[in-house]
């Protein structure tokens, strides 16, 4: 048995009251939360198994080089250590893995490319011994120049990241280190410009974010005795890591068993693989059971970052307020390796105008190949980049023009029916100017909360806090608002869809309905919202969650706002269709009992088979009686389309989720030090499952929108590549004291073309906190400010 | 080396220990008390926060061997922690863990759902967390119940700048800490009815 | 690795004399990060949590003699009135976990220019009592600090208090941050006032290789506090007096660019708190000032 807590391959169950109470829209609690209270949670970090080794990576140290030698012996000769394994030993030709594009070593391979890219593994008994033992491990080096920006990675003697690509985007970039480019081009720009009264232009530079999950990579790989493996993990899409790991072990797919442990938050850093190979090779090389758990040092190096840009905007509008065009270019920097780099360069492009009717419109967005950190998914993916550019942008405009800020952008706010840049037109709710006007409608927070009764000044009330850097003096306050628009599951022609299994049984004389998908619940609840949902299709009191795994087809990937929309919609589909067969089992036993079996229309509510009418027709105990009834069914949302490459044009997203926010700032402008008093948010959620989860996934975005709004970055010195805060001394995240009020508006308009009208909901609040934190620091000091995080140099011109 | 101390009441014996383990280490890895969390190792995100004679400390920055006679309350005795405290008043001393004769007789609880912890007796601060939503990955929440539950034995009215400060040493990613701030507000108004 | 668990201050300083490499280790906050990242392996850990007397602190009439490793949290409830700057200083540090454990001991064996408590001490104007095998000493704190995480101790000299004057005025300490708490200091700035002696003294962390005073902004401020009588008239001290001490407090600074901050952000927000801090003090002064004559 792995683990010494909550044991994993045994459901969950969840229980709710005796009739069919704890369906959606009700604000249940999580399944979890009492193992998650008590400490008894099985994170992937707290896997054990008897007689386990520990694993270890040796990372590089430069950024770009030839690795001339690499020198293991020492390390073997270690007392305790059991194996050290580099590229040589890899069982087979596959040696490289990607989501997309299969770019990226398991191991260098004569060359790094990035600071910290895996180099050697070993395992030992102790994890002490393994560090040790990485550290003898002798490589190396000799330095190649490194590519860090556009100009160094696109001029013509540039040293290629990848030589000899093969992948699909090669043909359409003007250089092999551009991942992918993407241009989105619309009506006529040059004669828009002409029509404009007004036009603004600006540069902005949005830095490199982590996702900063508190539970550091780790996981447990245990030896089978088939040849195969039993791997415990924490990831997002167990069936990803599933497809990349099988070819690199020269296992068929079956013989690698994955089962999730406890994720400590993911937010798309763990869309990419990290230590998962790693452990499987030292596992099947050893014999022995092998555990890797990352420090938070390597934790940095371990997963891919939001990609920074760079943004080049420019719009117009005419007098009476009107938008006439925009040209954008978006350079998105992907680091040494693709990831999902494609993707985000097609939602950065096709979301790149905002929530707002432009008729004429030339985007281009690439991403490039350079020696800095690999970057990938993370919440928002593309469209908070844009986000933070377009609404500087509108806030210079309406100025431009004389209008207020909130009214110029209502006045643009696209709508239902609206076309995006891309020609396709958004076929549900778009209540970008209502949700404007609500948070614009909220009370404001009173002034100067620092004053107390006494006479000193509450410092922690100020910016600075704690530090005690003022008591009152250079405050100034700040008001501004953004909102943006977020594509919800994958887009541009994917097969977005999930599996889902439902069982239904008679379980100690009571109904109980079975959930079994391989949805990676990372903290954002669904397995919360699976067990309301069979609630509510089966009438059920009692649903077991069943442990993520990949006994069962693929959910898909926890992101992209797409688990409630698609697996979802997967588990209600199933548990329609478990739904109809107990009607068949009901009709066949029953039937000629009641007429209502073969005329009405039959629901399943509180453990009974009832008619539309209320009219209680049989106990499903009764129906079921010995027999379970069990489906397993794909279901995937509506297709998308690929965009063309030349145009951009096409059905490329499936479902949009809008949130407006409204930031008031304190600022001590004398120090440059920003605190945020208050992030209001409304957000159109279509149907909320779980009113308070949904508000939870608001508040939490939120934050992760102010963090790199006013702290959060990944400072990569720009001559050697290197990482220089890999720490959580120097790559700061909001603590308590950084965090304000956060009152949150819901509204529910629903989207008839998904489940039970739902929106997808975690993202969208990452998009507009941060450009409205920006705003609001303008506001109060009257800079400019195009790049985020604002530092406190930015403030008082000292940079 | 070898070390001694108790742990929620309980004498701990861990042998082999390497001298630069951590405490945080040694729950973890050789009692079986993996509920401190391991989320940086450097003392700046609290989440393997415990009591260490009544005070709360970053585990990772604490020496195995300096806890040599010592007594520690992790999340996993928050609940017996918090009865105690309940039962026999007020103690921010750390000297009301269980007594050696009570630990002997120690029994794990037969009433409790193995996978959902259902039955199980939780600190009120526990069950705030769980009813106010406070919970989302969950990774930060042992130590933040820990260093929230001490505060309120400290501080029973805290104000919510207080709270702020008191938590400000435990970091969370998923929530934006409203929820936290709402539940340890629904504690305390728990524990004043209570009262 | 050994781990040295000595049970009283006399084994702690024979074992120190006996392994002078041992790395003492009390709060953790440093020695421990160290170990985690693997930064450091040293031979010797040398464990003084053991050693009661350095939990300990008397207050005499002059000065406080502050047990190295009394908490900072004590320090803040205990010791504001007596030792205002520090407790102030000592709020400012990491977490409240961290405040709990570590102490003044730590921040001093690791010298870091960027440790909470330094600029307080210098501004106090303390005593650093080191003590081996051999005998005891006390070390002004301004000779303390000798190079970046450097100082004065000798191999086998432990610190076993720190001797702090009773403030005679007011202190204040002020630390920039980029986040609101729990954060290392960008720069941080201690002043205090002594209407005993009518000087004031300074102390500036994170702005130069080690800690430091601002000696001519002190002495400017002290001419000019004697010339225009102000210690005596309690009069508000102008701004042109304000801008060219803070100036001069910039000028001491001898900042580096780093991760955390630029050094001409460094100068720049040391000029500012020396402006704010000197205001806050000399108000409270003033205030003070006003209430004795009224009282007599």
């Amino acid at each position: 048995m792995p683990g010494r807590n909550a044991p994993l391959g045994t459901p969950t169950k969840v229980t709710q009251g005796s009739k069919t109470k704890g369906g959606i829209g009700e604000s249940t609690l999580r399944p979890d939360g009492t193992l998650k209270v008590t400490g008894e949670f099985a994170y992937s970090s707290d896997m054990w198994h008897e007689d386990m080794l520990w694993g270890q990576i040796l990372r590089s140290t430069t950024a770009h080089a030839e690795i001339v030698s690499i020198d293991t012996a020492e390390a073997l000769a270690l007392p305790g250590v059991y194996a050290v394994m580099t590229y040589d030993d890899l069982p087979t030709d596959v040696r490289n893995y990607g989501l997309e594009i299969q770019d990226t070593p398991v191991l260098a391979h004569g060359r790094v490319r990035h600071h910290g890219e895996p180099v050697a593994i070993v395992a030992a008994d102790h994890p002490e011994t393994a560090r040790r033992a990485a550290a003898k491990i002798k490589v190396e080096y000799r330095d190649l120049p490194v590519v860090t920006d556009e100009a160094s990675a696109t001029a013509p003697d540039a040293i290629l990241l990848h030589e000899n690509r093969t992948d699909h985007h090669v043909g359409h970039v003007d250089h092999p280190n551009i991942v992918h480019r993407q241009p989105i081009i619309r009506g006529d720009v040059e004669a828009a410009r002409a029509r404009a009264d007004f036009i603004v232009t600006g540069e902005y530079t949005f830095g490199m974010q982590d996702q900063a999950f508190l539970g550091p990579e780790s996981g447990l790989a245990v030896p089978a005795e088939d040849g195969g493996v039993d791997l415990y993990i924490a990831t997002q899409w167990l069936h990803s890591d599933l497809r990349q790991i099988a070819p690199v072990l020269g296992l068929p797919e079956d013989r690698i068993r994955m089962t999730l442990s406890g994720v400590g938050g993911a937010f798309g850093g763990r869309e990419d693989l990290s230590m998962q190979i790693h452990a499987c090779l030292l596992a099947l090389r050893t014999g022995k059971p092998v555990k890797i758990v990352y420090n938070r040092f390597e934790s940095f190096f371990g997963h891919v970052h939001r990609h920074p840009a760079k943004l080049t905007y420019e719009h117009g509008a005419t007098k009476d307020g009107k938008l006439t065009h925009l040209k954008a270019r978006i350079v998105l920097d992907g680091g040494a390796y693709a990831s999902a780099s494609p993707a985000v360069v097609g939602n950065a492009a096709s979301l790149g105008a905002g929530p707002y009717v432009i008729d004429d419109v030339d985007i281009d967005c690439i991403a490039l190949y350079t020696n800095n950190p690999p970057c990938g998914a993370m919440r928002g993916f593309g469209a908070v980049q844009a986000c933070f550019a377009y609404e500087a942008q509108m806030d210079k405009l309406a100025d431009a023009v004389g209008m207020d800020r909130v009214e110029f952008r209502r006045l643009n706010a696209m709508e239902q029916g609206s076309l995006l840049p891309t020609g396709q037109a958004v076929d549900s709710p778009a209540p970008v100017a209502e949700l404007l006007r609500r948070v614009k409608a909220m009370p404001l927070p009173p002034e100067q909360q620092w004053l107390t009764a006494g006479e000193a000044a509450d410092v922690r009330q100020l910016p600075g806090g704690l530090s005690n850097t003022t008591h009152g003096e250079g405050v100034v306050r700040g008001v501004g608002y953004a909102v943006g628009i977020k594509n919800v599951g994958f887009s541009e022609g994917f097969d977005d869809y999930s599996t889902a299994r439902v069982r239904m049984e008679v379980v100690g004389g009571e109904p109980v309905a079975t959930v079994h998908t391989a949805m990676a619940e990372v903290g954002q609840g669904g397995v919360t919202v699976h067990a309301q949902i069979a609630r509510t299709e089966l009438g059920v009191a009692q649903v077991t969650i069943h442990p993520a795994d990949t006994q069962v087809g693929s959910a898909g990937s926890t992101s992209a706002s797409r688990q409630t929309y698609v697996t979802g919609g997967a588990v209600k589909n199933s548990c329609e269709l478990v739904r109809e067969k107990v009607l068949e089992a009901g009709r066949r036993k029953f039937g000629s009992y009641h007429p209502a079996w073969a005329t009405a229309e039959l629901l399943l509510e509180g453990g009974k088979v009832v008619t539309d009418a209320g009219e209680v027709l049989a106990d499903l105990v009764d129906v079921l009686g010995e027999e379970s009834v069990e489906v397993e069914a794909e279901w995937r949302h509506r297709p998308t389309e690929p965009f063309d490459l030349r145009t951009g044009q096409g059905f490329g997203h499936v479902q949009y989720s809008f949130a407006a926010h409204r930031a008031v700032v304190e600022v001590d402008t004398e120090l440059g030090l920003v605190k945020v008093i208050e992030l209001a948010c409304a957000q159109d959620v279509g149907k909320a499952l779980n009113p308070l989860s949904v508000v939870g996934q608001i508040q939490g975005g939120t934050t992760q929108g102010l963090g790199i709004a006013v702290m959060e970055e990944i400072v990569v010195d720009p001559k050697t590549a290197k990482v220089r805060n890999p720490s959580f001394t120097d790559y700061l995240i909001p603590t308590i004291l950084d965090t304000p009020t956060i009152p949150v508006d819901v509204l529910e308009l629903a989207d008839e073309h998904a489940p039970y009208g739902l929106r997808g909901v975690g993202e969208a609040p990452t998009l507009s906190s941060t450009p409205a934190v920006l705003a609001a620091i303008r506001n109060a000091t009257g800079l400019e400010l195009t790049k985020t995080p604002v530092r406190p140099e930015h403030l008082t011109g000292t940079a | 080396m070898r070390v001694n101390f108790t742990v929620n009441g309980r004498p701990q014996e861990a042998d082999d220990v390497w001298e630069g383990e951590s405490l945080l280490y040694v729950l973890r890895e050789r009692l079986g008390l993996p509920g401190s969390k391991n989320a940086c190792e450097q003392g700046e995100c609290g989440s393997c926060t415990v009591r260490l004679d009544g005070v709360p400390v970053c585990s990772c920055l604490v020496a195995a061997g300096q806890v040599e006679g010592r007594e520690v309350v992790t999340v996993e005795g928050l609940a017996d922690h918090a009865r105690q405290r309940t039962e026999h008043g007020s103690c921010g001393t750390g000297s009301c863990g269980t007594s050696l004769d009570a630990a002997k007789q120690w029994q794990p609880k037969g009433d409790t759902d193995s996978q959902t912890g259902e039955g199980t007796e939780l600190a009120p601060i526990q069950q705030a967390f769980i009813d106010a939503g406070a919970v989302q990955c969950g990774f930060c929440t042992p130590g933040l119940l820990v260093a929230a539950d001490e505060m309120l034995e400290q501080n029973p009215n805290p104000t919510d700048a207080d709270i702020r400060e008191a938590l400000s040493g435990n970091l969370c990613r998923c929530t934006g800490y409203e929820k936290i701030m709402d539940a340890v507000r629904l504690a305390a108004a728990r524990q004043g009815e209570a009262v | 690795m050994d781990f040295l668990r000595p049970a009283s201050w006399e084994e702690a300083l024979a074992a120190k004399a006996e392994h002078p490499t041992a790395v003492p280790i009390a709060g953790g906050t440093d020695v421990m990060v160290e170990i985690n990242f693997d930064h450091r392996r040293p031979e010797y850990l040398l464990d003084l949590t053991r050693v009661g007397d350095l939990y300990e602190w008397e207050t005499g009439e002059q000065s406080v003699r502050l047990g190295a490793s009394v908490p900072y949290t004590r320090i803040m409830e205990n010791l504001r009135a007596e030792l205002p700057g520090l407790a102030l200083a000592s709020h400012t540090v990491a977490s409240p976990q961290i405040r709990n454990r570590g102490g003044v001991g730590g921040n001093l064996g690791t010298a870091s220019p960027a440790g909470d408590a330094h600029p307080a001490l210098l501004a106090a104007g303390a005593q650093v009592e080191a003590e081996s095998v051999r005998g005891t000493r006390l070390i002004p704190i301004d000779d303390f600090y000798t190079g970046v995480k450097r100082n004065a101790l000798a191999p086998d000299e432990l610190i076993r208090a720190v001797h702090i004057d009773r403030a005679d005025g007011p202190q204040q300490y002020s630390k920039v941050g980029t986040r609101n708490a729990m954060v290392i200091a960008v720069c941080a700035f201690g002043l205090a006032l002594h209407p005993s002696t009518r000087t004031v003294r300074t102390g500036i962390g994170s702005a130069a290789p080690t800690p430091v005073r601002a000696k001519a902004a002190e002495e400017f401020l002290n001419a000019a506090l004697a010339e225009g009588g102000f210690w005596d008239n309690g009069k508000i001290i102008t701004p042109s007096v304000a801008k060219q001490f803070a100036d001069l407090c910039a000028g001491a600074c001898n900042p580096i660019d780093d991760v955390r901050g630029t050094a001409s952000y460094r100068r720049h927000a040391v000029g500012v708190m020396a402006r704010r801090t000197l205001t806050w003090t000399w108000e409270s002064y003033r205030g003070t000032a006003a209430r004795t004559e009224g009282v007599a």
